[in-house]
Order: structure tokens, then C-alpha cells, then sequence
């Protein structure tokens, strides 16, 4: 698993720069991710998860940094062609279900839309064709082609919206809050088909969410942000076995699990940014802990760190 | 106590080109002064109907009350005119709803989104209804409120939006807060901070909240009673321990078995079979009889009456008829059930 398939260097992306509500949802952060792999993505509200996926498959255009795809920069100056060549292979899957699909067309233009941009298919049969092996894929079937958005259930249309990234042949699959608007149970159908695909096409996935405990059952790796940066860093296990940034500590704590008595004892922690006690120009940055495991520290931190997880 | 809500024999369906789509198929319930009513379910069961019915806020030209009552202050609601309906909306019960976009006007900035339902419920100064709007904003945790009053709702993340939505719906003290899906947009911190916020809401006025989720972990952290929907009809109802500890009805096993657990190996995760109802032409009998292991013949004949575990606890399931045959739950569900006295996998003290 050690191939990267994806590089992304000191990435920021600011708005209204300049003025009073200047906004820098995304902060210089800095991973990698590995083919094949799921990196989930999770972190406070308004950190900007939603601003570094768009970013990477560039709806926007950074305000500085760089993205490598197979070694490539999607941000350096490209050609409409190139990109072009680049959106085929990377898709993203929207946060909103409701919003992201147009509620005049039918099931079957939507799901081609990427195949008509990318010209994949030689003829209307073979379009059709395609549709219907992607609805089948997903656990709709060929008469859901006819249908528009509105005639689906919220789980349904989410399956359009993989359906719809799918087709394309994509090898890197950005998906936003892909489940948090479905019942446990379409959840469950959706994360089962999402893993049964990453199996069967070797998918690379990076998976933004609120929840959890579905966070931890999907991904290797969790990067954890914080106020657009990226403050912790492990593959899943570790992660929620030995948190080591208060902010992880306090996202984990407050976890809400299905169990009234546990949830009437929950003691929860909570994060206040002060307490780093940080100076002035202090040089705060992910350090590695342990193998594999990074954390935003200073220099002092990363010593007591250090020390501390020698004694686990 | 003091009930301030009663559903009744509640009916509704949408009259659409394919047919009649009966989305509330018999639903009652009572809301107490003060308590959280959590409703939980399929996605589709008429969980948000159920609440936009209370709110009078369903299509007229195609939403249809067949029949039953919505009994609030010694009124019927769903015999008010709109012009009654609209003191009542907003003021002495608000709604938090599942998508924050459609309640958000897009061309609109949001300290004016926050301000109009001050003015028009509240006798106090414009002055006076901006302070109060970035003190809201505050509360739900917004960092810098002051500069953020004159963005457009575009310029917020997904849980930013939800939170604006929440601070309009907080505004008027509202009696009976409906809460649709009000924090699944939002990390479990913020999360945490909203829940919290409501409960201080709910003590300080003694509001009653029905709050709709799919979240379990929610739903076992807020509410009092909770209510399983399943194919517009309300197939369980207890309190919150009842629910989680002793379920009597198959889709609420189904429910509880779908979670993945935090200390879960890495196997597929349950998921229940088949497909929703019809409800253009709902099953004869017991709706979730098609999709479960444990239905009897009966099942598919006869729709179940609701039967009494407890005085709190009601399930409309033929399991529990006295001349059913006695069924195992799933593994998942024994495990809790050996945690509630009554119960009749019951292992003693609670742990
Ligand atoms: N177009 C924009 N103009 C100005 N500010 C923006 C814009 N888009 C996003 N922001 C701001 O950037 C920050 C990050 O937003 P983003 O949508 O990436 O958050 P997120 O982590 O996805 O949050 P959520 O979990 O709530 O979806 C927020 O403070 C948001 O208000
Ligand atoms: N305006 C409408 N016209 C026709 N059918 C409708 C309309 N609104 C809702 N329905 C149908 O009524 C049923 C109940 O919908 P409702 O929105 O209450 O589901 P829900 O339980 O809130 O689901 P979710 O968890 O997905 O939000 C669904 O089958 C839905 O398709
Ligand atoms: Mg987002
Ligand atoms: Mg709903």
C-alpha cells in the first residue's frame, strides 16, 4: 500500500483575502494518500473538509500549494484537455444529495453526464448500456433510468450520486458526507457497497464524515482538522485507540454511542486552543510520534509525546 | 403530566399523478410539557410528514387530511385557518428542518433571516432584535457573529448553515421545538454543545421537543420517550431505556442491529433486507412482515394492534400476542436485553 497516489503540499485555500471576513478555510495542510486506500477526513464544523475536497479535484483554485496526482500538479497551469483528463479520474461525491442532482433531468442523463462530457460512449445503445450496468451496480435497476430525483428516497439518490461518479472509471473518489443524511440501515448498504467496489476496482477513497464510529468501520487512516488544519494523523486503530491531540481527545469523548445508561454517565472533554500555551513564532507543525502516526505539535510537545507513548 | 400535544388517528396522504400516497397511516401519540420525544425510523416512514402536519406546512393543492386530530392548546390544528396557523408557527411552535438550505433564504443575508422573526413576534427595537441575533449566533457557536450577520447562507459550511437555522428557531422560546434531523450535519463536539443548549432551553421554559434522527447514539443521549415510524405508521413507542433495552418489535431489532460498534472487527455491517413499503398500495397486514425473519402468517392477513409491554411501552407486533410462538431476537439485541429488569433475558444487576 505504500504507492502514493495522491501528494498534497502546504495547500491553502483563503477567502474574501483581504477583508475584515477573511476566512482561511484551509490552512498550509499537507498529506498523502495511498492507492487503494480509504483516508477518512473528520474535524469540527466549518474546518474546511469540504474546502480540501473541492480543492483537490480543483473547483477552486487554491490560493497557494500543490496537488500531485500519479506525481502530475492538478494545480499547476493545465490545459482545459489536461484537466479535463484529470476530472475523469478523480469524482466527488457531494455532501448534499438534495442539491447535487438536477431535479429536471432524468435518472439516465444524469448518470451519462460524464460519460457524454468524456465522450465514452460510440453510440445511444452502448450509453444505455453503461446506465444501466451503473444503476445495476449500485442495487437500483433499468427502470429507474426513466425516473427524475424528486421519485427517489433520500438512501436511493445517494446511490444515483455514486452511480453518477462512477461512470467514469474514476480511480480516486472524493466522497463528502456521503451517508449522513440516510436510516443506519441504508447506511449500512451504502458503506457495504462502497468497500465491495474499492475491492472489485481497486478504488482510492478519501471519505469526509461525522460519524465516527462509521468513520473508523471505513477508513486505514484518519487525518483529523481543526480551524483549516490538519492536527492529527494515523491509521484508524491507532487513532482511536491512543488519540494524542486534545482536539482529537475531545472529538473522540464526545462520540454519542446507542446506550442511554452510558450516555447519562458520559463525562466529555473539551478542546480550548489556548492551553497549548503556544509563543509567539513557536514552530508548530505535524511531527511524527510513533510509525505512522502525526501529530501538530511545537518541539516541546513533541518530546513529552514522544515520552509518553514509549510507556504505553 | 400535563400533555400540551395529542395526536390522533392521524391520516394523510398526497394525492399525485401515480395515485394516492398514503404517507400517515394512523399515527398517535402524546407530547408532555417539557419531555423529548425522540422519533427514529426509515428513511420514508412519514417521520417528517408526521411533524410538517403538526406545523401545517405540507403542499394544500395535494396534502390531504383523511382523518384524526391535532389537539394543542384545546385547538384542533388541523382545522385552523392559516392566518391562526401563523401566530402559532414560529412563536409557540418552531421547526428546525432536515435541510437547512430550503429554510434559509439564499438571496437573503442571515442576520436579517434572524432578525424578521424578532420583530414580527417580539415587541422590541431593531437595535435591540441585532443584539439579540448575535448573541444567538454566539450560543450555537459561531465563531466572530458580528462579521458573519451580513453573509449570504453560500458563504457557510454545511454545519454552519444548520447552526444559523437553529438560532432562528431558538429565538421566540418557543413551547413545542420540532427538531428534524437538526445536528446531522454537524461534528459530535458541536453536536454535543447543541444537544446541551436545548436541554438548558428546555429547563429554563419547559419546552417539549420532538426531535427526529437517525442517529441512535442521539437519540439515547436526549431523549425521553422514543417513538420507531415504519411505513407511516408508529410501530413502537416506550421510554428511551424500554427502546434501547428491551425492543419488542422486529424492524426496531432491524434498527438497532444496522450500527457498526466502535469496537467492531471488520466485517460487513448488517443491513436490513428488501425495500420500503408502497405506500400507494400499502401491505395488507403488517407492513415489515415482507422484510423480516420473524413474521407469522397473521402478519400478512392482519394489520397488528398495538399491544402493552408496560404503561410506557407499546409495540404493534403479533410476537407478542399470547398465542404467538416464542422467537429469539437477534444476538445484538439479547446482549441488551440482559440489561433491563423485566426483560426476560434479564442477567441481574446492571452493569
Ligand atoms: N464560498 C465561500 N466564501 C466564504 N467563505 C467560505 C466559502 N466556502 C466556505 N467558506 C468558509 O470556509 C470554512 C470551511 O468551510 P467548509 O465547507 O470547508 O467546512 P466543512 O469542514 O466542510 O464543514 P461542515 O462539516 O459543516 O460541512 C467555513 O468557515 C466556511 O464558512
Ligand atoms: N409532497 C409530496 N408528494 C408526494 N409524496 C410525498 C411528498 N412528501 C413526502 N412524500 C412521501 O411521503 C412519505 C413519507 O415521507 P417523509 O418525508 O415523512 O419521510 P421521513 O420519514 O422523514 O424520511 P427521511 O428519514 O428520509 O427524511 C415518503 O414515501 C415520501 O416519498
Ligand atoms: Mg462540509
Ligand atoms: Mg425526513
Amino acid at each position: 500500500m505504500a504507492e502514493k497516489l495522491l501528494e498534497i503540499k502546504n495547500l491553502k485555500q483563503h477567502f474574501n483575502v483581504g477583508k475584515a471576513n477573511e476566512v482561511r478555510a484551509v490552512d498550509d495542510i499537507s498529506f498523502d494518500i495511498y492507492r487503494g486506500e480509504t483516508l477518512g477526513l473528520v474535524g469540527e464544523s466549518g474546518c474546511g473538509k469540504s474546502t480540501t475536497g473541492r480543492s483537490i479535484i480543483r473547483l477552486y483554485d487554491a490560493t497557494s500549494g500543490d496537488v500531485f496526482f500519479e506525481g502530475e500538479n492538478v494545480h499547476g497551469k493545465k490545459s482545459k484537455k489536461d484537466l479535463k483528463k484529470f476530472n475523469r479520474r478523480m469524482q466527488m461525491i457531494f455532501q448534499d444529495p438534495y442539491a447535487s442532482l438536477n431535479p429536471r433531468m432524468k435518472v439516465m442523463d444524469i448518470v451519462a453526464e460524464g460519460i457524454d462530457i468524456h465522450g465514452l460512449a460510440k453510440n445511444q445503445a452502448e450509453r444505455k448500456k453503461m446506465v444501466f450496468d451503473l444503476l445495476e451496480t449500485v442495487g437500483l435497476n433499468k427502470e429507474h433510468a426513466n425516473r427524475y430525483p424528486h421519485e427517489f428516497s433520500g438512501g436511493q439518490r445517494q446511490r444515483l450520486g455514486i452511480a453518477r461518479a462512477l461512470a467514469v472509471d474514476p480511480e480516486f473518489i472524493i466522497a463528502d458526507e456521503p451517508i449522513s443524511a440516510l436510516d443506519v440501515s441504508i447506511q449500512a448498504q451504502v458503506v457495504n457497497l462502497l468497500k465491495e467496489l474499492q475491492e472489485e476496482k481497486g478504488l482510492t477513497y478519501l471519505f469526509i464524515a461525522h460519524d465516527l464510529s462509521m468513520v473508523k468501520y471505513i477508513s486505514d487512516r484518519i487525518g483529523v482538522m481543526y480551524f483549516g488544519k490538519l492536527v492529527e494523523l494515523a491509521p484508524a486503530d491507532e487513532l482511536y485507540r491512543n488519540p494524542m491531540h486534545p482536539y482529537t481527545q475531545s472529538l473522540l469523548s464526545a462520540i454519542p454511542l446507542p446506550d442511554p445508561d452510558y450516555e447519562r454517565n458520559r463525562v466529555r472533554k473539551s478542546y480550548d486552543p489556548a492551553s497549548h500555551n503556544y509563543t509567539e513564532g513557536e514552530d508548530v507543525r505535524m511531527r511524527e510520534i510513533t510509525p505512522g502516526h502525526f501529530v501538530q505539535c511545537s518541539e516541546r510537545e513533541f518530546e513529552s509525546l514522544k515520552t509518553a507513548a514509549a510507556h504505553i | 403530566m400535563e400533555k400540551i400535544l395529542q395526536v390522533k388517528d392521524l391520516e394523510l396522504s398526497f394525492n399525485t399523478f401515480a395515485g394516492e400516497v398514503k404517507a400517515i397511516r394512523g399515527v398517535n401519540f402524546d407530547l408532555y410539557k417539557g419531555e423529548t420525544l425522540a422519533i427514529v425510523g426509515e428513511s420514508g416512514s412519514g417521520k417528517s410528514v408526521t411533524t410538517k402536519s403538526i406545523m401545517r406546512l405540507l403542499p394544500e393543492h395535494s396534502a390531504e387530511f383523511k382523518n384524526g386530530e391535532i389537539l394543542f392548546g384545546g385547538r384542533d390544528l388541523t382545522k385552523l385557518s392559516d392566518k391562526e396557523m401563523q401566530k402559532i408557527r414560529g412563536k409557540e411552535i418552531a421547526m428546525i428542518f432536515q435541510d437547512p438550505m430550503t429554510s434559509l433564504n439564499p438571496t437573503m443575508p442571515i442576520g436579517r433571516q434572524l432578525t424578521e422573526p424578532l420583530l414580527k413576534h417580539q415587541k422590541i427595537s431593531k437595535a435591540e432584535a441585532k443584539k439579540v441575533a448575535i448573541d444567538l449566533l454566539r450560543l450555537v457557536g459561531m465563531p466572530k457573529p458580528e462579521l458573519r450577520m451580513k453573509q449570504y447562507p453560500h458563504q457557510f459550511s454545511g454545519g454552519q448553515r444548520q447552526r444559523i437555522v437553529i438560532a432562528i428557531s431558538l429565538a421566540c422560546n418557543p413551547q413545542i421545538l420540532i427538531a428534524d434531523e437538526p445536528t446531522t450535519a454537524l461534528d459530535v463536539t458541536i453536536q454535543a454543545q447543541i444537544l446541551e443548549l436545548m436541554k438548558d432551553l428546555q429547563k429554563k421554559i419547559d419546552t417539549s421537543i420532538i426531535f427526529i434522527t437517525h442517529d441512535l447514539g442521539v437519540v439515547a443521549n436526549v431523549a425521553d420517550r422514543v417513538a420507531v415510524m415504519y411505513g407511516g405508521k408508529i410501530v413502537e413507542i416506550g421510554t428511551v431505556d424500554e427502546i434501547f433495552y428491551n425492543p419488542q418489535h422486529p424492524y426496531t431489532w432491524g434498527l438497532l442491529s444496522s450500527m457498526p460498534s466502535l469496537d467492531a472487527a471488520d466485517e460487513k455491517l448488517y443491513a436490513i433486507p428488501g425495500t420500503p413499503p408502497d405506500l400507494l398500495s400499502p401491505p395488507k397486514g403488517d407492513a415489515f412482515a415482507l422484510r423480516s425473519e420473524y413474521a407469522l402468517q397473521i402478519d400478512m392477513e392482519q394489520n397488528p394492534p398495538f399491544f402493552k409491554v408496560s404503561e410506557t411501552h407499546y409495540a404493534a407486533t403479533w410476537l407478542l400476542h399470547p398465542d404467538a410462538p416464542r422467537v429469539e431476537p437477534p444476538a445484538t439485541v439479547i446482549e441488551r436485553m440482559k440489561k433491563f429488569p423485566g426483560s426476560r433475558y434479564y442477567e441481574g444487576s446492571r452493569v
